[in-house]
């Protein structure tokens, strides 16, 4: 199990616009290290870095204490899964999976026998003299994925493994990664797009776009404190709803798109600017409103599209020139047009700033959304 | 929409005649390699006995064994080398990106609007300079490169998922083997396309071989049919047409297998 | 330092050297035999040479002047024009309706597909001979045909007014199988859809050829129309066996020209003059076909 250290690391292609800009952040032994980000943002270059098959322009890669700025890939002792698997047409699937090893000069013997127990691992003992041809997608996937564990390398990276699957097999496939990497205690750096995929499989994520980390975190933690506008409307669906904000500092009220009007605690209030703000809400925080409110603390509003979605509810409304939506527990029979009276907890809300996108104010009531298993023993 | 039985009808007529008349003449130098010089003067188109004292003959008045073992040493060896070179130069073009590339390219291009012809004199210098007239690394080498050749390996080469490469590359497969054990072996139809294209088109020629090739050491079987129809002209054309046939028959067959792969092969690498 | 740098150019230049290996026996190959041949033709064709193909004397222009004003040469350059007029657009129509039938989906349709394209594996050689045969003036099929219907017999590779159509029709036959296979795999290649929605719509036969498959085809068409002109200025061994340039130079060939002027009289550096306008025809012809072809055909 090794670390992988990104020290400042940059790629240009022509010396002039950073693909990756200044990377720094230090990968753990054994940790499950999701980049995500949207399709152009630079995390395949990265991961490509890494493996060697890009150049570095500047800054030091290092993997264990060892620099490998300059190593050719198979130097680097690591392993990796392709999106389009990468398999060999002209071999079989154990060709395949032994196809590093062969290359290494691995005795015979021992590549046959790690070769089936790692078939045996991921359901492909029956299918070990097939040519990747005749195989089905999903199996393809395992294969790609067999080659890698063989190699029993300690670093894994993989670069959209699962885009190429359907819906079901994606989740299923999420899970039987995650339990491998685990019980096999590899370090995981995995490329996707997807961030539901982030949430679920990383034990921390990093969030590119632009070619700059935006955040770096458990996902829990970034999705409760998004660093920026970017982070917030990137993980979450639906994402985070994002408005205008501006605070009368004598008052410590703020008022959203000029509509809403919340009161900030004034001890928070001295913590910010009075400049240009934003403000970002989670859907499922926006909150009805109950009869016995008090009506200065109601906001009604027109609901303009309705997605009932078994047992929650989502809809939307116009906020300012932003469309809002709202999650809710359970059916709801509101129909477009509605005027629906919403509340929303000062608690709940980020502030971020207006022109530099910074998170000035955390949720402070996150905590109380977190529930310990504890409470049910 | 099925076929109707007129129209299949007169399909299978069109058909039938126009692959005939294509064929007949073939056909019809087969029937008179087993004539007599009377059958043959009669104008019969069926011989009356399938005899086969005509390619005996022909096998004893020209040393056609010996010429045809040197088409086949020719054809193959013009074969694997064309294989070798066509296909190390496809996989720079396509798997090794450098400065230059496209110029290189361009070269290989131009290659294609010099006819052989327009540079056969100073090419036949050359050979009798390097003292390779009748031999054949002179019939041969000549032909390893081929433009057209080229461009059909680097057509395949360009579907391989480069990914493939990246892989063994972290597998540690040095470039030449990723070459040998991977783009090979994947573009194996190809290679048999251009394999046969190369053979048939030098078992085949004609001008060179009776350029550099003075005596019947190494000399091929396409120019023995030349030595033939001058020996045997107007006196005995059954042997002349068993001469033919002997030399048809192995490029025949090897078109006759490889039609299919040849056909999709050559339209693959040309058009695009 | 600057061992720094060299071993960064060094590293920097791997791919170009790497490369240069792979390109290695290519580049060497066409150098000897393509490019350095080329200019020596050139620089033979402005001279006057002894047997051995030395340049002796230098004539600037003259030789291509003395070919220009020779009738040899100009009757040679007429028949080459003439025959490829006769070859290719016939070759190429027979060709194309040969593989329009044997793109037909009917039971053994692999047989007629066989018997088409057989012509590409029988040699320049065996084919002349044959045709040889056939051309006969007495024993030999089209004169046994004529006499039967009792038509006059013609002497076909005699008779200077027929000579060069004789070795046309030999020539037509023989490139047939190569065209064949080229257009029926173009044709195959066309999108199945396309007929069918075409079909929906009720279009005939000819009127989906004319709008469809003629289209689609063109970048094939446009390939093997280029290929088959280049082929009929490089035509050498039919003439060498059915005619040798007679009767009276009617089918006196470019190559053939090239080849007797060079290898029967040792005239190299005419020769080599005529080599160089057969280069610049075939190169004018691809710059024509590329430039046309660029506007008229249609692509996927």
């Amino acid at each position: 199990m090794k670390k992988v250290e990104l020290i400042d690391l940059s790629k240009s292609y022509d010396k002039q616009v950073d693909v990756i800009s200044n990377m720094n952040v230090t990968i753990e032994p054994g940790e499950f290290f999701v980049l995500v980000g949207p399709s152009g943002c630079g995390k395949s270059t990265l991961l490509r870095m890494i493996a060697g098959l890009e150049d570095i322009t500047s800054g030091t890669l290092k993997i264990g204490d060892v620099v490998v700025n300059n190593l050719p890939p198979s130097k680097r002792d690591l392993s990796m899964v392709f999106q389009n698997y990468a398999l060999y047409p002209h071999l079989t699937v154990h060709q395949n999976i032994t196809f590093g090893l062969s290359v290494k000069k691995v005795k015979k013997e021992l590549r046959n026998l790690r070769s089936s127990e790692v078939a045996e691992m991921l359901g492909l003992t029956e299918f070990l003299h097939r040519k990747p041809r005749e195989l089905s997608g999903g199996q393809r996937q395992r294969v790609a994925l067999a080659r890698a564990i063989v190699s029993e390398a300690p670093i894994c990276l993989m670069d959209e493994p699962l885009s190429n699957l359907d819906a079901k097999l994606r989740a299923q496939m999420r899970s039987e990664i995650r339990r491998i990497q685990r019980q096999l205690g590899i370090t995981m750096i995995y490329v996707t797009h997807d961030q539901v995929e982030a949430m679920t499989m990383g034990d921390r994520i990093m969030i590119v776009h632009e070619g700059k980390i935006q955040q770096v975190g458990k996902p829990i933690d970034i999705y409760n404190c998004p660093a920026n506008p970017f982070v917030a409307t990137f993980i979450g669906a639906p994402p985070m709803n994002l408005g205008s904000l501006s605070m009368e500092p004598n008052t410590a009220r703020l008022k959203i798109e000029d509509h809403f009007i919340l009161q900030l605690p004034i001890e928070e209030a001295m913590k910010v600017p009075n400049k240009n703000l934003m403000i970002g809400i989670r859907p499922e925080h926006i909150k009805p409103a109950t009869i016995d409110m008090p009506e200065n603390e109601k906001f009604h509003v027109e609901v303009t599209n309705v997605e009932i979605l078994g047992n929650e509810t989502v809809f939307s409304f116009q906020l300012g020139n932003n469309e809002w939506k709202a999650k809710w527990n359970g059916q709801w029979h509101i129909e477009n047009g509605d005027s629906i009276p919403i509340c929303l907890s000062v608690g709940s809300i980020c502030i971020f700033d207006g022109e530099t996108g910074e998170l000035i104010r955390k949720p402070s009531e996150v905590g109380s959304f977190v529930i310990q298993k504890e409470v049910l023993l | 929409m099925k076929t109707s039985m007129l129209k299949k009808g007169w399909l299978y007529f069109l058909l039938t005649t126009t692959s005939l008349l294509v064929f007949f003449p073939v056909l019809y130098a087969f029937m008179i390699s087993f004539m007599t010089g009377t059958e043959i003067l009669q104008g019969r188109f069926l011989p009356q006995t399938f005899s086969l004292d005509n390619y005996v003959k022909v096998f004893q008045r020209l040393p056609l064994v010996n010429y045809l073992l040197n088409s086949f040493v020719v054809s193959l060896s013009v074969m694997f080398g064309q294989l070798v070179v066509c296909s190390l130069a496809a996989y720079a073009f396509v798997f090794i990106p450098f400065k230059g590339r496209d110029f290189i390219f361009f070269l290989f291009i131009s290659t294609m609007m010099i006819p052989w012809e327009a540079t056969m004199i100073p090419n036949f210098f050359t050979i009798q300079k390097l003292d390779w007239l009748n031999t054949y690394q002179g019939l041969s080498l000549p032909f390893f490169a081929l433009a057209f050749g080229t461009f059909l390996l680097r057509q395949h080469f360009k579907t391989i998922p480069i990914e493939l490469h990246e892989a063994s590359q972290i597998a540690g497969l040095s470039r030449f083997s990723f070459f040998l054990r991977v783009i090979l072996p994947v573009s194996k139809t190809s290679l048999v396309t251009l394999g046969a294209y190369g053979f048939l088109t030098t078992w085949n020629m004609y001008l060179w071989p009776l350029l550099i090739t003075t005596n019947s050491s190494v000399r091929t079987v396409q120019i023995g049919l030349k030595q033939l129809q001058s020996q045997e002209m107007s006196t005995d054309w059954g042997v002349v047409m068993a001469g033919v046939i002997v030399v048809i028959v192995p490029t025949l067959l090897l078109l006759f297998i490889g039609q299919k792969q040849l056909q999709k092969g050559l339209s693959q690498g040309t058009i695009k | 330092m600057s061992g720094l740098s060299i071993q960064e150019l060094w590293r920097r230049t791997l791919n170009v050297r790497t490369a240069s290996l792979y390109l290695f026996p290519s580049i060497l190959l066409f150098i000897v035999f393509v490019f350095y041949p080329m200019f020596r033709t050139i620089y033979l064709s402005f001279y006057l040479t002894d047997q051995n193909g030395n340049a002796a004397i230098h004539v600037g222009l003259e030789n291509y002047a003395y070919l220009l004003a020779s009738s040899e040469f100009l009757n040679s350059m007429k028949a080459t024009a003439l025959f490829v007029l006769y070859t290719v657009p016939i070759g190429i129509l027979i060709a194309l309706f040969f593989a329009l039938l044997a793109n037909e989906k009917l039971r053994g349709i692999g047989f007629y597909r066989t018997m088409y394209s057989s012509t590409m594996g029988i040699s320049v050689a065996a084919s002349s001979v044959i045709w040889l045969f056939l051309f006969h003036p007495s024993i030999g099929v089209f004169n046994r045909v004529l006499l039967t219907i009792g038509m006059p017999q013609i002497q076909w590779l005699l008779d200077p007014q027929w000579a060069l159509v004789s070795v046309s029709i030999s020539t037509i036959w023989m490139n047939t199988g190569f065209s064949f296979l080229i257009l029926l795999g173009g044709l195959q290649n066309i999108d199945q859809h396309l007929y069918e929605s075409a079909r929906i719509d009720g279009a005939k036969y000819f009127y989906r050829l004319r709008r469809i498959t003629i289209p689609m085809l063109s970048p094939t068409l446009f390939f093997i129309i280029t290929i088959s002109l280049i082929n009929a200025f490089q035509s050498f061994g039919q003439i060498d066996i059915l005619t040798k340039g007679g009767p009276t130079q009617s089918t006196n060939l470019i190559v053939y020209s090239i080849y007797r002027e060079a290898f029967i009289n040792y005239q190299f550096g005419t020769a080599s003059a005529q080599a160089v306008i057969l280069f610049i025809i075939i190169l004018i012809v691809t710059i024509l076909q590329f430039k046309l072809g660029e506007r008229k055909v249609h692509y996927q």
